[in-house]
C-alpha cells in the first residue's frame, strides 16, 4: 500500500511479534566485565602509564638479569691480580677505554667487555656498579613499602574498624608520628641503630646486608607507616558504613569475615596505588641516606651512595654523579607516573 | 502462655538510645528509639510507618541485634535473645533487606556470591553442587535470570538489585524478615511488582515480616496490622482496616489524610490535614507528648506528661490524652 508523507496511517508490518532469536538479540547484556578488567582497559589508554609501565620493566628486568652474565663483579677492583703487584691503568678509566692487560689480550684477537662507563678509583666497572646499584635501590624500595603496607594495612584496619576508644588512641599516637621531622628521625634513628645492630648482627647472615640496610627498613616500618594507616583508616571508616557489612553481619558475619571479604576487597585499589607511589618515595630516602653516609655498606653500592662517592672526583669525572642521578630520576619519575595513572585507572573518584 | 507462644518476635520496652557528639568530649543520648514494644505473630506482617528520622531503621536494626539495645528485651519464638550464642542461633532464623539497593551490595563479589553469602558464613553448602543449585533456585523464587549469577551487581538495575538482596536475604531459608523500606528507592512501578513479590514468598514460604515503610499507601496492601511511630515513639497499633478506616491518633489521622485516594468524591469530602512545622530533632525532643508541637489538640497535660500507649477498642492501642 502506498503510504503519504505525513499521514497517520499505521503501518502494520511494525507490529509483529517478534521472534525467539531477536527477543533472545534483545536481552542479551553486555559482557559482563569486572572492575579489574575495566581498570586495564582504562590504564592502557594511557600513554604515559604504559611508557612507564615499560621504562620500570626494563630497568627492574636489567638490575636483575645483567649481573647474572656481565663478566665483572661489582667488587672487583680490575687491577688487583692474584700474585701480581696493582695495575694503576685501570683506576679511573673513562668510559670505553681499556686498562693495560686489557690492550694487549685485545691486540691478542680476544674479545673483551667494554667499560661503558669506565671504571671508578678503584679500578671497578661503573656500569656494572651502577646496575648492582639499583638492583639495591629497587629492592630496598620494593621491601620497604612492603613493610609501610603491611603495618599501614593491619593498623589502618583495625583503627578503622574497632572505632570508639582504639580508633582514637591509635590515630593520637598516629598523629604524633606524623608530626615528627621525618628526615631529622630517619638520620637520628639510622645512626643510632648503626651503632647498636653493629655489634648484634656480627657473625649472622644479615651482617652482609648490613646494618644500615636493616635500619633504614627499621626505619620505614617504625616512621613511614603512618599515612598509609590513615589513609585505609578513613577507607574502611567509610566502608564499614556501606548496608552490604551490615548485610553480612545480619547473616552473622564475624569481624573476620567483613574485613577480608568486603572492607580490604573494596579499599584494594587504593592499597595498590598508593603502595605504587610508596616504592618512588622510598627509593629516594634511600638515595638520600646513602648519600649522607648512612646508606648500605661499602663496597656494595646503591644509586645514593654511587652519587655519593662520585662528589670526590666530581671535576674530572662529572658522569659518574650524572649516571645514578638519571638513574633515580627515571626510577622515581616513572613510578610516580604509573601509580597515578594506576590511580587514575582504578579510583577515578580519586582524581578531581 | 498459649497466646504468647504463637508470637514470633516480641519486642519490650525496646530503647536505642546513640551517643551523638555535641561539641568537644561532650556526647548527648540521641533517643533513635524510646520504650517501643509490640509483638508479631507467626506469619504475620507488621507494618512500621513513620516520617523519614522517626527511628524505623533503626527499630528493625535493633530487634536483629545489628544495633546493641540500650534496654528492653527481644523475645523470638518465646526465648529471650541475650547471650552471644542466642544471637549466632537467632542470626539463622532472622534476616533483613535493606533499604538502599545500592549500598547493600558489594560492587566486588558477583551476584552468586552474594546470594550465596549467608551460606558461606554459616558453611551451610554441604558441596560446590549443592550451593550452585541453592543459588540457582533462589534466583528463581526473585525472579532473576540464571545467567545473571556471574554478574556483577553494578550491572543491575535497582529493582532487580533489590531482587538479588531479597534473594541473599532467603538463603538461610530464615522464618522472620525485616524489610527496611524495600521499595522505596524503586519506581512506582516496580514497586508494585516487588510488593507482590513479597506477599507470594511469604504465601508460598511461610515468613513471617516487619515491612518499614515511610507512606502508608505501600504497606497497606501488605500488612496485616499496622504500626505508626513518630520521634523514637509509637504512637498507634492496630489492624490494617482498622487503622484505614478509624485512625485514632492526630498524627495518625493527618498522615492518613495525607495518602491519595483513588475515589475523586471521597478524596473532596477528605478534609487534608497538613501539618504546620518540621519534625523536631531527637536530640531535643519536647517535654510529654513528643507530637505536641505540631498537634492540633495539643492541650496542657500534653506538655507536662508523656500519653502511654493503652487499648482504646480491642487491638487497638493508641497514646494520647485526649482519647
Ligand atoms: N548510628 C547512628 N548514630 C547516631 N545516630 C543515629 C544512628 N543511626 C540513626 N541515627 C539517628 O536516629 C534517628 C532515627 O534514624 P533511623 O534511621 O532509624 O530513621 P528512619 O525512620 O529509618 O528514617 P528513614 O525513613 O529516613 O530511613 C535519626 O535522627 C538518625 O539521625
Ligand atoms: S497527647 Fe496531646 S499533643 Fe499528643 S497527640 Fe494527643 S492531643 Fe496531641
Ligand atoms: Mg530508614
Amino acid at each position: 500500500m502506498d503510504k503519504k508523507a505525513f499521514s497517520a496511517h499505521v503501518d502494520m508490518e511494525d507490529f509483529i511479534p517478534a521472534t525467539d532469536k531477536e527477543k533472545e538479540y534483545m536481552v542479551s547484556m553486555r559482557p559482563s566485565t569486572t572492575f579489574f578488567k575495566d581498570g586495564i582497559k582504562r590504564l592502557k589508554k594511557n600513554k604515559v602509564a604504559v611508557v612507564s609501565f615499560f621504562v620500570i620493566l626494563i630497568i627492574t628486568l636489567s638490575a636483575i638479569f645483567v649481573p647474572m652474565f656481565w663478566p665483572y663483579s661489582y667488587d672487583q677492583m680490575l687491577g688487583m691480580m692474584p700474585g701480581q703487584p696493582v695495575d694503576n691503568s685501570f683506576l679511573n678509566l673513562t668510559p670505553f677505554k681499556y686498562g693495560k692487560s686489557e690492550l694487549s689480550r685485545i691486540e691478542a684477537g680476544e674479545h673483551i667487555v667494554p667499560h661503558i662507563f669506565g671504571t671508578d678509583s678503584q679500578g671497578r666497572d661503573y656500569f656494572i656498579r651502577v646496575v648492582y646499584g639499583t638492583r639495591i635501590s629497587l629492592a630496598v624500595g620494593f621491601f620497604a613499602s612492603i613493610i609501610v603496607l603491611i603495618i599501614g594495612l593491619t593498623v589502618g584496619s583495625v583503627s578503622g574498624y574497632a572505632g570508639g576508644k582504639t580508633d582514637l588512641i591509635i590515630m593520637r599516637i598516629v598523629d604524633m608520628i606524623y608530626s615528627l621531622p621525618d628526615m631529622l628521625m630517619v638520620i637520628l634513628l639510622a645512626s643510632v641503630l648503626k651503632l647498636v645492630l653493629e655489634n648484634a648482627l656480627e657473625g649472622t647472615v644479615l651482617s652482609k646486608i648490613g646494618s644500615n640496610i636493616i635500619s633504614l627498613f627499621v626505619v620505614f616500618g617504625l616512621l613511614y607507616w603512618v599515612s598509609m594507616a590513615r589513609l585505609i583508616r578513613g577507607q574502611i571508616l567509610s566502608l564499614k558504613e556501606q548496608e552490604y557489612v551490615l548485610a553480612a553481619r545480619a547473616a552473622g558475619a564475624g569481624g573476620k569475615w567483613v574485613i577480608f571479604k568486603h572492607l580490604i576487597p573494596n579499599c584494594f585499589s587504593v592499597i595498590i596505588i598508593s603502595t605504587a607511589l610508596q616504592i618512588p618515595s622510598a627509593i629516594f630516602t634511600e638515595s638520600y641516606l646513602s648519600f649522607l653516609g648512612l646508606g648500605v655498606n661499602a663496597p656494595m653500592p646503591s644509586l645514593g651512595s654511587l652519587a655519593s662517592d662520585a662528589l670526590n672526583g666530581l671535576t674530572s669525572y662529572p658522569y659518574r654523579l650524572v649516571i645514578p642521578a638519571i638513574v633515580i630520576s627515571l626510577i622515581v619519575l616513572s613510578l610516580n607516573l604509573f601509580g597515578d595513572g594506576l590511580r587514575d585507572a582504578f579510583d577515578p573518584k580519586l582524581n578531581s | 502462655m498459649s497466646e504468647k507462644s504463637e508470637n514470633l518476635v516480641e519486642i519490650r520496652h525496646l530503647k536505642e538510645y546513640f551517643n551523638v557528639n555535641v561539641g568537644f568530649f561532650r556526647s548527648k543520648p540521641l533517643k533513635a528509639v524510646d520504650d517501643v514494644s509490640f509483638s508479631i505473630k507467626k506469619g504475620e506482617t507488621l507494618g512500621l510507618v513513620g516520617e523519614s528520622g522517626c527511628g524505623k531503621t533503626t527499630v528493625g536494626r535493633t530487634i536483629l541485634n545489628l544495633y546493641k539495645p540500650t534496654s528492653g528485651e527481644i523475645i523470638y519464638d518465646g526465648k529471650p535473645i541475650k547471650t552471644k550464642n542466642d544471637i549466632r542461633e537467632f542470626r539463622k532464623k532472622a534476616t533483613m533487606v535493606f533499604q538502599d539497593p545500592y549500598s547493600s551490595l558489594n560492587p566486588r563479589m558477583t551476584v552468586s556470591d552474594i546470594i550465596a553469602e549467608p551460606l558461606d558464613i554459616h558453611k551451610m553448602s554441604p558441596s560446590k553442587e549443592a550451593r550452585r543449585e541453592r543459588i540457582l533456585e533462589l534466583m528463581g523464587y526473585v525472579g532473576l535470570n540464571s545467567e545473571h549469577a556471574s554478574r556483577y551487581a553494578h550491572e543491575f538495575s535497582g529493582g532487580q538489585r533489590q531482587r538479588i538482596g531479597i534473594a541473599r536475604a532467603l538463603a538461610i531459608d530464615p522464618e522472620f524478615i525485616v524489610c527496611d523500606e524495600p521499595v522505596s528507592a524503586l519506581d512506582v512501578s516496580i514497586q508494585a511488582q516487588v510488593i507482590n513479590m513479597f506477599d507470594e514468598l511469604q504465601e508460598k514460604l511461610g515468613l513471617t515480616y516487619l515491612f518499614i515503610a515511610h507512606d502508608l499507601l505501600v504497606v497497606r496492601h501488605i500488612s496485616d496490622r499496622i504500626a505508626v511511630m513518630y520521634l523514637g515513639k509509637m504512637v498507634e497499633l492496630a489492624d490494617a482496616k482498622e487503622i484505614y478506616d478509624h485512625p485514632q491518633h492526630p498524627y495518625s489521622k493527618s498522615l492518613l489524610s495525607a495518602v491519595p485516594v483513588p475515589d475523586p468524591k471521597t478524596a473532596r469530602s477528605n478534609k487534608r490535614i497538613v501539618l504546620s512545622g518540621d519534625i523536631p530533632s531527637p536530640l531535643n525532643a519536647p517535654s510529654g507528648c513528643p507530637f505536641r508541637t505540631r498537634c492540633a489538640h495539643a492541650t496542657k497535660k500534653c506538655a507536662e506528661s508523656m500519653p502511654e500507649l493503652k487499648e482504646i477498642s480491642s487491638g487497638h492501642f493508641a497514646a494520647c490524652h485526649i482519647l
